[in-house]
This record gives C-alpha cells, structure tokens and sequence, in this order.
C-alpha cells in the first residue's frame, strides 16, 4: 500500500527468540486466542459435565458420590479451570456480539474491553468457586 | 470461490446461528444460575425436583441444542485452521459431529429418564 510498508523487510521469519520476547500479542489478541482455547476446553468437558450431572440426577447415592467427588482437590481445580474457561467464553462471547454491531472497534475501547473481559471473568470464576465449595 | 466439502458453508446461516445460539445460552445461563443461587443449598431432593419441572426440561434441551449447533460451528472453525490435510480434516470433523450427536442424546436421556 503505502511506500513505509514496502521498505519493511519482508518476509520476517518468526524465530523462538522473536516469538517470545519481541512479539507481543496485543489484549484483544489474548481475548480471542484464550476464547478459543476455553471453546475447544469446554467441548471436550462436555463428557465428564454431562457424567455427572447424570450420575447426580440418578439417585440419592449418586447425588452424593458426586458431591464428594467434586470435594478432591483435582476434581476441584478442573472444575474451577471449567468455570473460568465458561466465564471467560461468555465475557469474551458478549464483547464479539458487540464488536458484530460494530460497537467498541476502535482502539483504545477495543483494549479497554478486553481488560474488562479478562478481569470480570476471573472475578466471576473466583465468586462462583467461593459459593460452590 | 471454490467449494471445498470440509470448507465452511459458505453463508451467513452458521454464523448467525452462532450468534443466537449464544444469546439463547446465555439467558439460560443467568436464569438458572439465579434459581440455583436462590435455592442453595442445594439437597438432592431440591436438584431432582428443579430438574423435573418442565419448563427446566424444555429450556435445558432448547440450551442444549444450541450448545450442539454452537459446538459444531466453533469445533469445525478450529478443525479448518489448524488441520490441512483434507482426509484428516474430513474424518476429524466427523468424529466431532458424532460426539455432539452423542452429547444431545445423552442429555435428552439424563432429562428424561
């Protein structure tokens, strides 16, 4: 386009060193790479939610397996990570419905959003992590 | 353009049905997070009963069926990125459409046992 861009040196191979420290991948950027990775997390949860949300639902006994189940520290961390990765999918989901309308695109508001996506995600998680256990 | 089988379907019809989908989970995840807020703790006697009255069944499966439709939309986006090779990506997005068939049909089974 413009003759600034053409004096760029081009191509610019991506090395380990350049990709870790001279790289930096803007918060919108962090958003959305974090909105896939929390999708992807969520889809492959599917089976074990639904396990036990079966196995709550089937009798008493199980209800109460479940609950003990969800008390060991491994199950109560994965379970916070899927909290988090749903706050986050729901936070960073109402921005891009937002960002589809053509609301807060600009810049500074786009950076601004994010900062709040990933800071009210993470407060949500720790609010519903304190009222489940 | 051309129209590759295991490409996207070329359209706004995914898209948008992302996007509603979204909305509809959305809502129902606000509504029964506040029933569920309202009512702890939670008993077994309280869970079953919440998951016996009907409009929790008609919602949660309206919330499932989207999820269904948004998982597959989402999935098959990460499958186009990052899997090149078409066989590979074919058979992947088939696995991924089994387990979302499979993921509904086990719900429709927990909430109407």
């Amino acid at each position: 386009m413009s003759t600034a861009a053409a004096k760029k040196n081009r191509p610019k191979y991506l090395s380990l060193q350049a990709l870790l420290f001279e790289i930096r991948l803007p918060l919108p950027g962090w958003v959305s790479i974090l909105h896939r990775v929390s999708g992807a997390l969520l889809f492959l949860a599917t089976v074990w939610l639904l396990w036990m949300l079966d196995r709550s639902l089937a009798s008493e006994a199980g209800f109460d397996a479940v609950r003990r189940y969800a008390g060991l520290w491994p199950v109560r961390l994965s379970l916070l990570v899927l909290i988090w990765a749903y706050c986050h999918h729901f936070c960073a989901g109402i921005r891009y419905l937002f960002l589809d309308l053509d609301k807060g695109v600009d810049k500074e508001t786009a950076r601004l959003t994010s900062v709040i996506v990933l800071v009210v995600s993470l407060a949500l998680t720790a609010w519903l992590g304190a009222k489940l256990w | 353009m051309s129209r590759v089988v295991v490409g996207a379907h070329y359209g706004l019809r995914d898209w948008l049905a992302q996007r509603v989908t979204a909305v509809l989970m959305a809502v129902y995840t606000v509504i029964v997070l506040a029933v569920l807020l309202g009512a702890a703790p939670i008993s077994y006697g309280v869970w079953t009963d919440l998951f016996t009255q009907g409009w929790m069944r008609v919602a949660t499966l309206l919330f499932a069926a989207s999820l269904a439709w948004h998982m597959w939309v989402g999935v098959r986006d990460i499958v186009m990125d990052y899997v090149r090779a078409d066989g590979l990506r074919l058979a992947l997005q088939v696995v991924v459409l089994l387990v979302i068939a499979g993921y509904l049909g086990w719900t429709v089974q927990i909430l109407w046992r």
